[in-house]
């Protein structure tokens, strides 16, 4: 039996090397991808125009004015004393946000007591709106460290935990880790979609299939080369992120290599699906992408699940980049510990069985 | 035939494609009111002139004049004069047959009325009229070919290019063809036919053969096989002798072909031999009877090609063979598609080393048959066994007896001759000095050593189907399943290949083939024709033909045997099928 899988692995990591086609499928989009979102795709908001609208006149709510004044990333572009003003110009998106400090700041400040302050966004650019607020949360919160009696509960606006992670904002640090990840499913999605797919189409399948080859020895004789090529190019991708972009790795790698195994594992069960359903190449190719760009958007890559509509948050449960995507980027920017890791890995082994299994009944199905 | 003016002039006509010459310095005519047969096997050319003539092509030298216009500077003036019927035709399959017609009527400009009047004789001349509203997808291979034809004839065209209209039709819908395109011929329509199929030749006014791109003959079949005037015979032979008997005739000095045919071997003697002595073949002392030349010996003996005699040695060292009883035993095999029973109740069997063919058109069940007796697919009802065993327990254990070998040669393209047969004795879980041996007797066996280490999808057809075959007997397989092993190879290529069977088949090994290819079907010990889900008929392919022996038919063909088969069924099957 060892000797029949030993065989099918060999020809199928031969056919992946000899064919052109393959190997460009497996080298060029990961790295032109790297290079695009590295240098191309930039979260990075600046010299933002922000609307004041201050009805506290004293030391207090004009420090915190200046802090937004002195930083890189706001411009003060206009004033305003009514809420009418205000709705007008972010309609007309003559600002991209308003910061409103309320009469009672100062004195609220004073008595230790909460005090609020207001941003206003345009919500439209939900986007850029997310990346605002979070660096008004910066500022605030270097005012609220200074401001804020020890031990007392903090002024303004609440303080997005991400900026503790990346306090540049350095929006690198926040892609490359989650692109690590979904080229690791491109690639070992295609590989095994196609493979079997491939086989369909030249009448290879039908030939296998009346050997001694059981289908437990087919599905694992796809299944080890997709993992091994999987696995190898998400730490290939992992150490350009590091040693070429600089992104920190802080965390455990074999806890990121534990979780490349099993998500790639969950992967490859996907990939057999559709290249069961799929009769040719093409259907093959289809299926891949219609799954891949709805799950990418599931994934917490550019939008974070929390901000999503209730049904859609649920949707992400059953989605395994989800998992990887947030272990990826807690060992690579903080220490992400086994302990919390856990609640991240069983679900992929879950979904990494229940695909597999699936995979393996239809495949088994189709032979009746 | 009133005097037939040339349609088509081919002029020095060269095409090159990157650096293969699809066609070679070819200068010939076409006559109108003729049909004229475009033959040669896959890769010879055929396509590529079709596609020159219709305009879709620009040679590379020489000049084509259609219908007296040139192909290049005038193509305007002829395009609406030429109906080309390209080997997959563009029917749109979720349309309907009626669909399909108007959208090809709105191409071609029709007006309400002419269409009407084209639709009712195109479709009543098909038979396709009680079809009218059916989807195009649908139909059956024949039915869709008419449609195809139907579609290209609507603009009555003066030129009608036909590229292998009758590839995957049976034999029955070929007939209707036929009948249809010799009836525009008849109306003074010039029809170019091209086939793969030696046979249809000779039913062309006139052919154009090619081989490599180059011309190798032309005019006139009956003056083609008139040239083996007195020099073809067959020979009677015992049973179990005749592959022998072939390979002994084939390698005689004065013999320039033998085949196999039926129970007998078929001699094409070299110009002024003597016929040999019918005893040096293991006859019984029946005396050979002249027979009628065919087109295919006329092509053979033009080749003149000396093959080497295929050698099977080594193959089992006759072991392991002598199982008692059928090698293949089919028993009430029942497979249902949903409602539609594909194949409804089949029982046969094969004895060791026969070679059975099953023979009947496509989407009759031979395919769904064959599948369920090599274990690809599991049947509804009833049981098979194979080599021994019974594949509803032990699919496994009877996997390691057969042998299969598909259609379309499946072999891994990327992957040179030597990795392909790697990575199969590997999968078929041979090891160390027994793989080594294995591989090493199907290369020199098939003769792969020069390209061992070339890959198998770049290489010519003919060794693709040695290395195709040599994969399947790598485990040396009791029982060998060949799925239209020779469709699309040339003539010299079959008679290779089934020489090689017939050596397999002397060693014990039992062979199973299907075909809708009559030629094949010559080759074959015994038949059984499958129609309709059923097996109409087994018998030896002499007794089939000799059921249908009348004094219009003299001497029936396998065809006509198969034709009137088929009829007396539908025949039978009609009343009950009203009564239900």
């Amino acid at each position: 039996m060892w000797q029949r899988i030993r065989s099918l692995i060999i020809k199928e990591f031969l056919m992946l090397w000899k064919d052109r086609k393959s190997r460009f499928v497996l080298v060029a989009p990961p790295i032109i991808q790297l290079v695009l979102f590295a240098a191309a795709a930039n979260f990075e908001v600046n010299n933002v125009s922000l609307g004041l609208w201050n009805e506290d006149a004293t030391r207090p709510a004009r420090d915190l004015v200046s802090r937004f004044e002195g930083s890189p990333t706001f411009r003060i572009a206009a004033a305003y004393d009514n809420p009418v003003a205000v709705e007008e110009d972010i309609a007309a998106q003559r600002v991209k946000a308003v910061l409103h400090i309320g009469q009672t700041f100062s004195a609220d400040v004073a008595a230790g007591r909460p005090a609020r302050i207001q941003l206003l966004l345009d919500g439209r650019r939900s986007n850029s709106a997310l990346i605002i607020q979070n660096y008004a949360a910066a500022i605030v919160e270097g005012f609220n460290r200074e401001y804020a009696p020890a031990g007392a509960a903090g002024a303004g606006l609440e303080i997005q935990t991400r900026a503790w992670f990346n306090p540049n904002f350095e929006s690198r640090w926040f892609i490359l880790p989650g692109l690590t990840v979904l080229l690791t499913i491109v690639a070992t999605l295609m590989i095994t979609a196609l493979s079997m797919a491939r086989e369909r189409e030249l009448g290879t399948f039908d030939q296998l299939l009346v050997t001694p080859l059981r289908p437990m020895e087919i599905l694992a004789g796809k299944t080890i080369p997709a993992l091994c090529i999987g696995f190898i190019e998400a730490n290939v991708i992992a150490a350009i992120a590091v040693l070429v972009y600089g992104v920190p790795f802080v965390g455990d790698i074999l806890l990121f290599d534990v979780g490349i195994v099993l998500f790639v594992l969950s992967a490859i069960g996907i990939g057999l699906v559709i290249s069961s359903i799929a009769k040719t190449q093409q259907q093959a190719i289809l299926g891949v992408f219609l799954l891949l760009s709805p799950s990418t958007v599931l994934s917490g890559f550019t939008t974070p699940i929390a901000n999503m509509p209730q049904w859609c948050q649920l949707l992400t449960y059953v989605n395994p980049i989800r998992y990887m995507m947030e272990l990826s980027r807690g060992v690579f920017l903080r220490d992400l510990t086994w302990a919390l890791a856990w609640d991240l890995l069983w679900p992929m082994m879950v979904i990494a069985a229940v695909t597999l299994g699936y995979a393996t009944w239809l495949f088994g199905r189709k032979l009746q | 035939m009133a005097s037939p003016a040339p349609a088509v002039v081919l002029e020095g006509l060269t095409k090159r494609f990157g650096t293969v010459t699809a066609l070679d310095r070819v200068t010939a005519a076409i006559l109108a009111g003729q049909i004229t047969g475009l033959v040669g096997p896959d890769g010879a050319g055929k396509t590529t002139l079709l596609r020159l003539i219709a305009g879709l092509l620009k040679p590379d030298a020489g000049s084509i004049s259609v219908l007296g216009h040139d192909s290049v500077t005038d193509i305007g003036a002829y395009q609406r004069d030429i109906g080309y019927m390209p080997q997959r035709f563009g029917l749109y399959e979720d349309l309907t047959v009626d669909e399909n017609l108007n959208l090809h009527a709105d191409l071609h400009d029709l007006d309400e009325a002419t269409r009407e009047k084209r639709f009712a004789d195109l479709l009543s001349f098909t038979g396709l009229l009680p079809f009218k509203s059916r989807l195009a997808g649908q139909l059956s291979g024949g039915m869709k070919q008419k449609l195809g034809l139907a579609c290209a004839l609507l603009a009555r065209p003066r030129l009608l290019l036909l590229d292998e209209p009758s590839a995957g039709v049976d034999p029955a819908s070929r007939r209707e063809l036929w009948r249809i395109v010799r009836t525009m011929a008849g109306e003074g329509v010039a029809v170019v036919w091209s086939t793969a199929y030696l046979d249809e030749t000779e039913r062309c006014d006139s052919f154009l053969l090619f081989d490599g791109g180059r011309l190798l003959a032309s005019g006139a079949p009956a003056d083609f096989t008139g040239r083996l005037k007195d020099r073809t015979f067959l020979i009677d032979l015992p049973e179990g002798q005749r592959h022998e008997a072939q390979r002994v005739a084939a390698a005689h000095p004065d013999v320039a072909d033998a085949t196999i045919q039926s129970g007998s071997v078929r001699l094409v003697l070299k110009e002024g031999a003597m016929l040999p002595d019918p005893k040096i073949l293991g006859g019984d002392g029946t005396v050979p009877r002249p027979i009628r030349p065919r087109f295919e010996d006329a092509f053979v003996s033009l080749l003149q090609v000396e093959t080497k005699p295929a050698v099977m040695d080594g193959l089992h060292n006759g072991a392991g063979l002598e199982g008692n009883g059928a090698a293949i035993e089919a028993h009430e095999l029942t497979r249902d598609f949903g409602k539609f029973r594909a194949v409804d109740h089949v029982t046969f069997t094969v004895a060791p080393g026969e070679i059975f063919g099953l023979l009947g058109p496509n989407g009759a069940g031979k395919s769904t048959t064959f599948r369920m007796l090599c274990g690809l697919l599991e049947p509804s009802h009833g049981s098979a066994h194979v080599a021994g065993v019974d594949l509803g327990r032990a699919r496994a254990t009877a996997r390691e007896r057969i042998g299969y070998m598909s259609q379309r040669f499946s072999l891994y393209g990327n992957l040179s001759v030597r990795d392909n047969l790697d990575f199969f004795s590997g999968v078929y879980g041979l090891a160390g000095a027994r793989r080594r041996d294995r591989i090493a007797w199907t290369i020199d066996s098939f003769d792969l050593g020069a390209v061992v280490d070339a890959e198998a999808g770049g290489l010519p057809l003919g060794f693709k189907q040695r290395l195709a075959l040599g994969c399947a007997l790598l485990h040396e397989p009791r029982v060998l399943f060949l799925d239209e092993p020779t469709s699309g190879v040339d003539p010299l290529m079959r008679r290779a290949f089934w020489q090689r069977i017939g050596a397999l088949a002397d060693l014990g090994v039992t062979i199973l083939v299907t075909s809708h290819f009559m030629d094949e079907a010559e080759y074959c010990d015994r038949l059984g024709i499958v129609y309709a889900g059923r097996m109409i008929a087994t018998g030896r392919p002499d007794e089939l033909k000799r059921r249908f022996v009348s004094v219009a038919m003299p001497e029936p063909t396998l065809e006509d045997a198969f034709v009137a088969l088929i009829e007396s069924h539908d025949a039978e099957a009609r009343p009950a099928g009203d009564a239900s």
